[in-house]
């Protein structure tokens, strides 16, 4: 993208940070839109880039593992694949046991799809900021793309709010009433019953704020960190733009730092991702 | 960074991924490597069995090893033992017979003996006669000196 298109660095982070939506513009009608007319198509329009990437990497890893899930057997792997799978499933068996006590078959799976799927879309950011949208650019005229959807809040709160609405499901499933009495007697509890009705109002917003804080924090922690990283990959892109000379090395060089130090974080945040949303479940699990 | 649609979408999306994840990955992976710690869970114990199977073999193994040394011993005792007395037995069995050809030998010498001393007997009368006849140049009369003559030999 180097090479006169934008007329300062900033530019060119701001392009790279924009998602290409799909939407109706109240100026311009229903279509593709990028940049500052993103936010004028309103609640109703979809960012297509994260969308589309976040369902190839669902794909790609439903479609591996359910072909290695097809031809599992009780023999010896007979593949390297078949082992990396398994030893996947694996981690995320005994993650699930180490956190969850219940007796509930649905989380580990749920844990499992979080946390490959959440693994798997923040490893978008090993590809290096311009291949994909430049190439979709010059090929097919995309004006704007962002591929990694975990960068966009929309996933990440969605992916976390999907959860939040799992554990209430299964608290309400598990608790029943007892959910209610839950968040109106905690933590100012009292024998006298008119004392605690006065409490009720109180500790009703207390823990419905520290619930809700639950998926909002789960979702832009997640965000926070793949988006500072990518801002600071588009960063050091910007560095190659000056034309060749000594910050093309030095960018280069900083950009297999910053990508070696995500080989540490990508995974580190779908762990993260998938461990609290085991202990958030296992909580709505636990009965008092 | 607007929030917008695309929350719900992700939601939706990520319920999908969910039911195939449950569907399509979970159950059977799960289900195969269950069974795999089972197998080698049974692999392990068929192995601790096949090993105490195969101590016990060597011990009745030596066990009879040893009997059937014990016994050949015995047998090969007898063996030694019939094998002397029947050497034995046959050593006298040979000295007996012998002794016992010995004196037919000499009972038949004996008789034979006799025999000849008979034979000679009798014919002493006779070489007397003709010995006689030829010192004297005459006719002798047997019958006539036959006491004479019996008397001769029965001096002989």
């Amino acid at each position: 993208m180097a090479g006169g298109v934008y007329e300062q660095p900033s530019d060119y982070i701001q392009h790279h940070l924009s998602n290409l939506a799909l939407g109706n513009h109240p100026d311009y009608g229903w279509g593709f839109y990028g940049g500052d007319k993103v936010a004028d198509l309103g609640f109703w329009a979809i960012h297509f880039d994260s969308v589309v990437w976040a369902i190839l990497m669902g794909a790609l890893f439903i479609g591996v593992f359910a072909s290695v899930a097809r031809k599992a057997t009780a023999d010896v792997p007979n593949s390297k694949l078949v082992g990396i799978v398994e030893a996947t499933i694996e981690f995320v068996e005994s993650t699930t046991k180490d956190i969850f006590h219940g007796r509930n078959p649905m989380i580990a799976p749920i844990a499992l799809t979080v946390f490959v799927w959440v693994l798997l879309m923040n490893a978008l950011k090993f590809l290096p900021v311009d291949l994909i949208p430049y190439t979709l650019e010059v090929v097919f005229g995309v004006p704007y793309q962002k591929i990694v959807p975990t960068t966009d809040p929309n996933v990440t709160l969605g992916l976390s709010f999907s959860v939040f609405f799992l554990v209430l499901f299964y608290s309400f499933k598990v608790k029943g009433f007892g959910f209610i009495k839950e968040l109106s007697c905690n933590p100012f509890s009292f024998k006298n019953p008119v004392l605690q009705a006065v409490f009720i109002p109180v500790n009703l917003f207390m823990e419905l704020v520290g619930l809700i804080a639950k998926p909002v924090s789960l979702g832009l922690r997640l965000f926070g960190n793949m988006y500072a990283g990518e801002v600071i990959f588009i960063l050091i892109a910007t560095m190659t733009a000056l034309g060749f000379s000594f910050f093309t090395v030095l960018g280069g060089a900083s950009q297999l730092a910053w990508a070696l130090y995500h080989l540490l974080v990508v995974p580190l945040q779908a762990f993260i991702f998938m461990a609290l949303t085991l202990v958030y479940l296992s909580q709505a699990h636990e009965d008092h | 960074m607007n929030v917008n649609a695309t929350l719900l979408v992700q939601m939706i999306i990520f319920a999908i991924f969910v039911y195939l994840c449950v569907k399509f990955v979970w159950g059977p992976i799960v289900a195969a490597l269950e069974e795999r710690k089972k197998k080698i869970a049974d692999g392990l114990n068929a192995a601790d069995r096949a090993a105490k199977d195969l101590e016990l073999a060597q011990e009745n193994a030596s066990k009879s090893l040893n009997e059937a040394k014990q016994q050949a011993a015995v047998i090969i005792e007898q063996a030694n033992k019939r094998a002397t007395q029947i050497i034995d037995e046959s050593k006298a069995e040979a000295a007996a017979e012998g002794d016992r050809l010995v004196a037919a030998a000499k009972a038949e010498i004996e008789q034979e003996v006799n025999r000849a001393r008979e034979e000679l007997r009798a014919r002493v009368a006779a070489l007397a006669v003709e010995g006689a006849q030829k010192i004297l140049q005459t006719q002798v009369d047997e019958k006539a000196h036959s006491e004479l003559l019996d008397k001769l030999a029965a001096d002989l």
